[in-house]
């Protein structure tokens, strides 16, 4: 039932090492940036407030396809910014962490926003009361708070991201998905099998990441 | 100002946010500047890329309606067969015998934890060994399998919620008035916990709508993603302006929908405030799939 794998033609480790890398590097990626995200939005700045917004709305309505497809066909082969890859497979994947990061930081822009709010307003006006500048307010009393109560809203997109990172294929990026088409031209009379393959492969993916985070986030909640 | 993150700004605040205004445009104005000299340097500005988009009306009538079409038609398929099917799987889950509520529990768990594009490339191949689906309309049903087995496990979630979130007391009204089971469902559960979850369901179709692109990408399928190929081979490698239109097409759907979704769980909040019991309307859950 397996044999085709005896060949040794099919990498089918490796692929889940690149879809789990895509997926660590992006979920890094994006917890930054949406984090950088999340400051701008509540920031007293009104420009920044304005950017963070107008830039949430827009890239979180474009599907994460338009995203990736664009940052190859622009970025790669439009203006020759290839983030130093090498070949096509390479540059594939680097620019998919780029794509996936600038799509993703913006649902854990969201994620942090809702965390913000469970964070009662007398946290931050004592820490104003002490004399505490708007970054330090951020950075030392409400985003901790946030971050624990947005722990599960995190575990959901960065499962959503695990999953997501198949779309990468599109640009070339040697990673699950790409093996698995390439499998299903090959290897027809073992369709169900390949399916059964990879559908495990991505449930032993988020299973873990689900469990292990739901349980940090009981471990982390703040008792109120 | 309304945040309770910072104080009401006096004046040294003011100056201070008007330097920091000052600088944040100094820097996206750099970024704007370095983007669209980078674009000038490969001649993506030149009018004629982005006119055809303005003057040509063929731009319009062969390459991006009929892609748009496509999209909607796959994404209105999708959400009708889901809606249904969802709507049973959710029932199933709460029913009360384990026999039922297990293996549905499980096939739910399970197709929420495939990535969509598996799930199209699967059920691609299987129409294509043992179906005589002409390869035409292939992707349209390979496209509309997938997006239907992910989103009704997960509107299957939403009715669970939805039907959870009611007040016990309705059920137990319903047993009293001698209603049956299926009864007490269909005709005092589920139409309350649809309005409930309206909101959540709309939200569910901004993801439906995103994900038809993947066919567009890797299935061969029509749709509006996939006309960037026919217009810039047509109108002279005009990638930038392409692009720009078609992620300009998305956003704006997307954005109406979203926009419906807020309107209407505004309205269900501010409909049930003079109800007696509170009820939760079930919270808008978009993750980000792709």
């Amino acid at each position: 039932m397996f044999d085709f794998l005896d060949s040794g033609q099919y990498d089918l480790l490796g692929a889940f090492w690149v879809t789990a890398q895509l997926a660590l590097y992006s979920a890094i990626g994006s917890l930054v940036w949406g984090t950088v995200l999340t400051a701008m939005r509540v920031s007293p700045v009104p420009l920044m407030r304005g950017f963070g917004t107008a830039y949430v709305n827009v890239v979180r309505n474009t599907p994460l396809t338009v995203v990736i497809v664009a940052c190859s066909f622009v970025l790669d082969q439009t203006l020759a910014i290839t983030l130093g890859g090498e070949d096509f497979k390479e540059t594939g994947f680097r620019l998919a962490v780029l794509g996936l990061t600038a799509y993703t930081g913006t649902f854990v822009c969201e994620a942090l926003r809702s965390g913000i709010n469970t964070v009662p307003a007398g946290q931050a006006e004592a820490a104003r009361a002490l004399g505490m500048s708007f970054t330090q307010v951020l950075t030392a009393i409400v985003l901790p708070q946030a971050f624990r109560a947005a722990v599960t809203p995190l575990a959901n997109v960065i499962i959503a991201l695990t999953k997501n990172t198949t779309v990468a294929a599109a640009i070339g990026a040697a990673e699950a998905a790409l093996l698995m088409r390439e499998m299903i031209e090959n290897e027809a009379q073992a369709l169900f099998t390949v399916f059964a393959l990879f559908a495990f492969g991505f449930i032993v993916l988020t299973l873990p990441t689900g469990l292990i985070l739901g349980w940090a986030a009981k471990r982390l909640a703040v008792k109120r | 100002m309304s945040s309770v993150l910072y104080d009401v700004p006096g004046p040294k605040a003011r100056l201070r946010n008007v330097v920091y205004t000052i600088v944040f445009l100094a820097v996206l104005g750099l970024v704007a500047f370095w983007v669209l000299s980078a674009l000038a340097d490969k001649n993506q500005l030149s009018a004629d890329k982005w006119s055809p988009f303005a003057t040509d009306s063929r731009v319009w009538t062969t390459y991006l309606l009929p892609g748009l079409v496509e999209t909607l038609k796959a994404a209105a398929l999708s959400i009708l067969i889901a809606l249904p099917l969802g709507a049973a799987l959710g029932i199933g889950r709460l029913s009360d015998h384990r026999w039922v509520r297990v293996p549905v529990g499980a096939v739910v768990e399970f197709f929420r934890a495939i990535p969509v594009l598996l799930l199209m490339m699967f059920s691609s191949a299987v129409y294509a060994a043992y179906t005589p689906i002409s390869s035409d309309f292939r992707p349209l049903y390979a496209v509309v399998t997938g997006l239907v087995l992910y989103n009704a496990s997960v509107i299957a979630e939403v009715v669970r919620a939805g039907v959870l979130s009611l007040p016990r007391g309705q059920g137990d009204a319903a047993v009293a008035l001698g209603m049956r089971k299926g009864q007490t469902m269909l005709y005092v559960l589920l139409p309350q916990a649809v309005t409930v979850m309206l909101p959540a369901l709309v939200s569910q179709l901004v993801v439906i709508v995103k994900d038809t692109a993947l066919g567009g990408a890797m299935l061969g399928f029509g749709e509006l993603l996939s006309q960037n190929r026919q217009i810039t081979a047509n109108y002279g490698a005009n990638t930038i302006a392409t692009f720009t239109v078609i992620a300009l097409i998305y956003i704006v759907i997307n954005a109406l929908l979203t926009r419906l979704a807020a309107l209407l769980e505004k309205r269900l909040r501010q409909g049930r405030k003079s109800a007696a019991t509170k009820t939760v309307v079930v919270p808008v859950v978009d993750v980000g799939s792709a």
